[in-house]
């Protein structure tokens, strides 16, 4: 007979220890939707144990050393017997409210994991353990106020339940069903083109009527009908997740002069051939692994090879943005761990497009978060994730637009450092298939094919089951087994388990081979999981080894001694035959060349109309200094320090050159360098370039000004830019409007001529299509957003340079030539109009070459590049970064133009490409110049004692703009805090 | 040679730099997951210097260091408090610091819990670079003299990256005998920029004091100094180009490749006076 028994405890702050941190914080969060200055709020976590006559003793050692801080807090021990009714929360109150928060049932809750590692070591192994939180407010609510403050600010109802004070609670042990076993048959033979629509809608499938018309073919010719899991299965293969069926696609164009273009295949023909073309060049090799494994691999040394990879987990942070902008950066970085035979993650990017964050609430569509709680929850994703896996974030960007409200975009990357002998992999029949790390739940239930259609005001209902929770724990404890076992050579073959689950891994990695998976092998989180739920499920932080027999005893041995769960699950047969068992019963039994091979080819059409030319505007009401403040004040340009310092950006110890720079650590560096290698002064540089200001102008200028941003970037900082690597990431709206379609075929095509004219190959890349929230009133689409993400090789470290000015007295000088080209600049939100987006100039090839010769030979104090803002916010930048004021002439402004039209505003705020000011010493100046011999490049100013900055205009007299260095400072530093408290 | 015992668990993620810094410093170390000495493969008695590296160890769910430090009490609180009574060095970092002061192994006092790292004030992780002086010279690792390896600065800089490392007291008074035993080992101070020699006191003040601690304390030891627990992490400054501005001030062209790899950071003394003080208690007993 069983005598479980159960206890709930409460642990809360003791109150003698001064302000709970977390009442402070939720006092902040939820005085945005009450008033609740002189209400008492009582914040305290709920833990319940239970098992086998568990005695109070025990309970209370678990609280001593676990559940509570015995110095801060305090707790409350209850017995509920047998756990059926929970205690009553109201109990004990002063009146007010109670809200106690838990998680659905079946989301994953990290802490639970710990909790039972802890549990374990002080001999209590085999608790069930579940956690809540419980939230008294002290003041009086309407049902409304209330049903507001839960779904707004306590909880996130995608993934979490609130019950309100009386509110009954069910038991947190409610225990699932265990599962039997019944194969799902699906007859297709017959079906005709609705029904096979219909098939496809029901079983959220996203495949279209062609594809699903195939199928229907594929299994007619067999004679047979299809089993669930194995329509499942091809159409987490065939997603547009997965395997990326439009840029890849036939695509017929018509271009801004109406000119036809034919692609048979847009990305081998634009992006791919860029690289193909560069690597035929190559004298020595650069380029070791390219767009065929999960990220792109170049060489570092003799010995290492550096990998690189982007990634967008835009729809799940739309719908939970801690969980999703977590799990993209525990995704990004299973691909690093998954590219040749594992590589060792050493940098992480990020870059988000968020709506605006002061958007008015009556403003918001519903359905959708409002975009600062998108933007704390994506902020706070990244950072639990990446600092507990110990890899610093140092490089990003940020940017707001009112298109991005609904669909905020997360792009998540992951450098990794990987000894060249282990960037190739193979499986061989007769390997084992092996999956490592953590349990499979039902979480991330078909996310591969939700992440292909677009958002809707229901998508946070209807897909909840799609939205992951991570625990980087789980991820960095396999991290360590991996590259143990990988340098013992324990593995032949890794790849992750991503989007589509094991169906994606499992059916990549035996492509060539064919592979055999026994289904109940898999360790499940909980009972309950079809067959066709383990195959899919996206639950997090696992990943798949091709293991020789004889070595999986070692392996299995390794990832114990660590603590990391290890499964045979299968075998790589060699008979080309996706094979699916379940308890000895075959549930699949497909063709890989059927699965990867017979998709039906896409036929596109797409057609780019120039928007109707904007004349340059009439100018602006402000001065060149107000203007200058407003630009830096605009949340495209302002200070992302409060974003930055929440990641560790340290770790690891190989951060050469940091994301804030100068006198008090504060200024906006282009790019980071980091040194892979302590024994080395060789280095790695990495930047960015993004402008979705550009991409409704004109998109293919913004293509080729995202990659010269990308390689000004890096070689601001001292990145050799003939040794480097560019990344693409195309966002887009929905491609199935020839307009839209269009755009990005543009941007496809500028990739290709900026990079063949910069010389930088694409090593990796990946798109995200329907990027668009419909609601009620129509569908608002994400402006073209084309993020450029750029590695470069650093020679000498020690040799790089900040952004910073350094000393009154040095010179200052301008790189490159500004020309009449505002369109989509920050000039020209403030003026009207704009005209042309900036283009490529025909020596940005030479001019980077130079700006990386001046810096190897040491000419260069301080460097910062010519982005949004201009030479304006430029050289504000480096003068409040260093503490040193500085003096320019407009006069002196290179502009091959001439006299083209471009005011002293004009020339202030010009966005035009390939710039970069530049500090150098007066002795040095000389040497500098003759660098850019034959190049744009001239004096323009000098650094000075004095906290100003001061701009004569080009009639060489008239003082155009003044401004003291704090004001300057101020504006920009103060608009993107969002501190809850 | 001294022999270091950097240990892992699940989650500590500043193993690799610690081992590196130690190595630097001349020490012969194993870095070993925390399993291989429960299994009894390896013993901690073999070791000279036991460094707790910083990270989040167990996920840091049930707040900071509180699953590690449970583990290491209950596997191995006979082995440590041997090593720690036979005078062995012990260094916490950040997480490691906040191990020892659950443990209560830090500040080392007999009876009740009396300290703990919480939340900063400022409610979120932060990481940026901080000012230090060192206040003790009962501490080994803090070897302003260089009695036994490079002399420690007594004013330097180190990154702190962290979102539980305010230090403090249940009881205030206890402040008191903290200072009178010469525990407090290390604390942040309102530093602006290189070219200040003597920082003045943080003074409480927000970032220079990065959490809120009580006395601006950023690092103790025990009574003897033979174990320092510290918030900031030193081991991520043991080379001149890891500093926050060296920028302003770079190596000349004439330097050579060699000069520049060998230039030290302000944390390498840390390791490298804890190696020395070893090696020499070694030669002594020869």
């Amino acid at each position: 007979m069983t005598s479980l028994r159960t206890w709930e405890v409460e642990v809360h702050w003791r109150e003698a220890c001064g302000d709970d941190p977390r009442a402070v914080e939720l006092r902040g969060q939820l005085a945005d939707w009450l008033d609740c200055r002189d209400c008492g709020i009582r914040v305290s976590s709920l833990f319940y144990l239970r098992g086998e006559a568990l005695e109070e003793e025990q309970v209370s050692l678990a609280i001593e050393h676990l559940l509570s801080d015995p110095v801060t807090q305090e707790c409350e021990l209850r017995d509920l017997g047998d756990g059926e009714k929970l205690s009553d929360p109201m109990a004990g109150g002063d009146g007010g409210h109670v809200a106690t928060v838990r998680k659905k049932t079946g989301v994953m809750e990290p802490v639970e994991e710990s909790l039972l590692k802890g549990l374990d070591d002080l001999g209590m192994g085999g608790l069930m353990v579940r956690l809540a939180l419980r939230v008294r407010l002290s003041l009086s609510m309407t049902a409304e106020q209330r049903e507001l403050v839960g779904e707004k600010v306590l909880s996130n109802p995608a993934i979490e339940d609130v019950f309100w004070d009386q509110e009954e609670i069910p038991s947190p042990f409610s225990a699932a069903a265990p599962y039997e076993f019944s194969l799902g048959k699906v007859e297709l033979s017959g079906v005709d083109d609705d029904g096979l629509v219909a098939l496809s809608l029901e079983g959220q499938l996203s495949l279209n009527l062609d594809e699903m018309c195939t199928i229907r073919d594929h299994f007619e010719s067999l004679g047979r009908p299809a089993t669930d899991i194995e329509l499942e299965t091809i159409a987490q293969t065939w997603s547009e997740h997965c395997c990326h069926k439009t840029l890849p696609a036939r695509i017929e164009h018509e271009g801004p002069d109406g000119e036809k273009f034919v692609y048979e295949n847009l990305l081998k023909e634009t992006i791919a051939r860029a690289t193909e073309e560069l690597m035929a060049k190559e004298e020595t090799p650069f380029c070791l692994s390219v767009f065929k494994d999960n990220a792109g691999v170049v060489a570092f040394d003799d010995e290492y090879g550096i990998s690189f990879k982007v990634e967008t987990h835009n729809h799940p942070s739309a719908i939970e943005p801690y969980g999703g902008a977590g799990t993209g950066i525990g995704g990004v970085l299973r691909d690093t761990l998954g590219t040749g035979l594992g590589a060792k993650p050493i940098v992480n990017t990020d870059v988000f497009c968020f709506g605006p964050p002061d958007l008015a609430m009556e403003e918001l569509p519903a359905g959708a978060l409002h975009p600062l709680r998108v933007l704390r929850g994506v902020v706070s994703g990244v950072r639990d994730y990446g600092n507990r896996m110990g890899i610093p974030t140092a490089s990003g960007a940020l940017y707001f637009d009112d298109r991005y409200i609904g669909n905020p975009l997360v792009y998540c990357g992951s450098v990794g450092l990987i000894p060249r002998s282990m960037v190739e992999k193979v499986v061989n029949p007769g390997d084992r298939v092996v999956a490592l790390g953590g349990r499979t739940g039902r979480d991330g239930i078909h996310g591969a094919t939700f992440s292909s259609v677009e958002l809707t005001e229901e998508s946070e209902t209807v897909s909840s089951g799609a939205v992951q929770i991570g625990n980087a724990i789980t991820e960095k404890k396999f991290l360590d087994v991996l590259i143990k076992a990988r340098d013992r050579g324990l593995y032949r073959s890794v790849t992750d388990c991503g989007a589509g689950g094991f169906s994606s891994a499992v059916g990549e990695m035996g492509e060539d081979t064919g592979a055999r998976v026994d289904l109940e092998k898999v360790p499940l989180k909980y009972e309950g999981l079809s067959y066709w739920e383990i195959w899919i499920s996206e639950a997090q932080e696992r990943m798949v080894f091709a293991v020789e027999p004889e070595k999986y005893a070692e392996f299995e041995a390794l990832a114990e001694s660590e603590g990391v769960e290890c499964t045979d699950i299968g075998e790589f047969t060699g008979n080309g035959k996706l094979e699916l068992f379940y308890e000895g019963n075959q549930v699949c039994d497909l063709g890989m060349k059927f699965l990867h091979g017979g998709r039906p080819p896409a036929s596109l059409t797409s057609v780019f109309r120039k928007p109707e030319a904007e004349e340059p505007g009439d100018g602006c009401d402000l001065d060149a200094g107000a203007l200058l403040r407003a630009i830096l004040a605009s949340p495209n340009v302002a200070s992302k320090e409060w974003v930055i310092r929440q990641y560790d950006h340290e770790v690891q110890g190989r951060s050469i050159i940091k994301p804030l720079q100068g006198k008090d650590a504060d200024g906006p560096g282009d790019g980071v360098v980091f040194t892979p290698r302590y024994d080395s002064l060789r280095g790695i540089a990495v930047g960015c370039g993004m402008n979705p200001c550009y991409g409704d102008i004109d998109p293919y200028r913004m293509a080729v000004s995202a990659v010269d941003e990308a390689i000004r970037n890096i070689v601001a900082c001292g990145g050799n830019p003939a040794r480097t690597a560019i990344l693409d990431n195309f966002c887009w709206g929905n491609t199935d409007r020839p307009e839209t379609l269009g755009s990005l075929v543009e941007a496809a095509r500028g990739c290709y001529d900026a990079a063949m004219a910069l010389g930088t190959p694409f090593v990796s890349g990946k798109d995200s299509l329907n990027n668009e929230f419909r609601t009620g009133d129509g569908t608002l689409s994400i402006p073209p957003s084309l993020l450029i993400s750029s590695l470069a090789m650093v020679e000498d470290i020690s040799c790089s340079v900040t952004m910073d000015l350094k000393a009154p007295g040095n010179c200052l000088l301008l790189v490159g030539a500004t020309l009449a080209e505002l369109g989509g600049s920050h000039y020209a939100k403030f003026s009207g109009g704009g005209g042309d987006v900036p283009h490529l100039p025909p020596e940005a090839f030479q001019i980077h070459q130079a700006m990386h010769e001046a810096i190897l030979q040491r000419l260069v104090r301080s460097c910062h590049d010519l982005s949004e803002g201009g030479l304006a916010v430029a050289v504000a930048e480096m003068s409040f970064s260093g503490g040193v004021g500085a003096r320019l002439r407009l006069a002196d402004v290179p502009r091959p133009g001439g006299e083209d039209g471009l005011d002293d505003p004009g020339l202030l705020f010009s966005e035009s490409n390939c710039r970069y000011l530049v500090e150098v010493s007066e002795e040095n100046k000389d040497a500098f110049l003759s660098i850019f011999a034959g190049l744009p490049a001239a004096s323009i100013g000098q650094t000075c004692e004095g906290e100003t900055l001061d701009v004569v205009g080009q009639d060489g007299a008239e003082v155009v703009l003044s401004e003291s260095l704090e004001g300057l400072r101020s504006s920009w530093k103060e608009p993107l805090i969002f501190d809850a408290v | 040679m001294a022999k270091v015992l950097v240990l892992r668990t699940a989650g500590v993620n500043c193993d690799e730099e610690t081992a590196h810094a130690f190595r630097l410093a001349g020490g012969e170390v194993s870095v070993l997951h925390v399993g291989s000495l429960l299994r009894g493969e390896e013993r901690l008695e073999e070791f000279d210097v036991l460094a707790i590296p910083g990270g989040f160890s167990y996920g840091d769910d049930l707040g900071a260091g509180t699953v590690r430090a449970n583990q290491l009490r209950t596997r191995l609180a006979g082995d440590l408090h041997d090593f720690v009574d036979e005078g062995k060095l012990v260094i916490g970092i950040c997480n490691g610091f906040q191990v020892l002061v659950r443990l209560g192994i830090l500040p080392g006092w007999e009876g009740d819990k009396v300290a703990s790292l919480i939340e900063n004030v400022s409610g979120k992780f932060e990481d940026r670079w901080i000012d230090l002086r060192v206040e003790t010279d009962q501490c080994p690792f803090l070897d302003c003299k260089g009695e036994h390896g490079a002399p420690c600065p007594r004013y330097l800089r180190a990154p702190v990256a962290h979102r539980e490392g305010r230090f403090f007291l249940r009881d205030p008074d206890l402040l008191e005998r903290l200072r009178d035993n010469g525990q407090i080992a290390l604390t942040y101070r309102q530093g602006s920029g290189d070219d200040d020699p003597e920082p003045a006191a943080a003074g409480g003040a927000y970032p220079a004091n990065p959490n809120g601690s009580v006395l601006d304390i950023s690092g103790i030891c025990n009574e003897k100094g033979n174990v320092l627990g510290l918030m900031p992490h030193p081991e991520r400054f043991v080379h001149r180009l890891q500093g926050p501005s060296w920028t302003r001030n770079p190596p000349g062209a004439s330097e050579s490749a060699l000069e520049t790899l060998s230039s030290a950071g302000d944390g390498f003394s840390i390791f490298s006076g804890a190696v020395g003080f070893v090696n020499d208690r070694a030669d002594k007993i020869r």
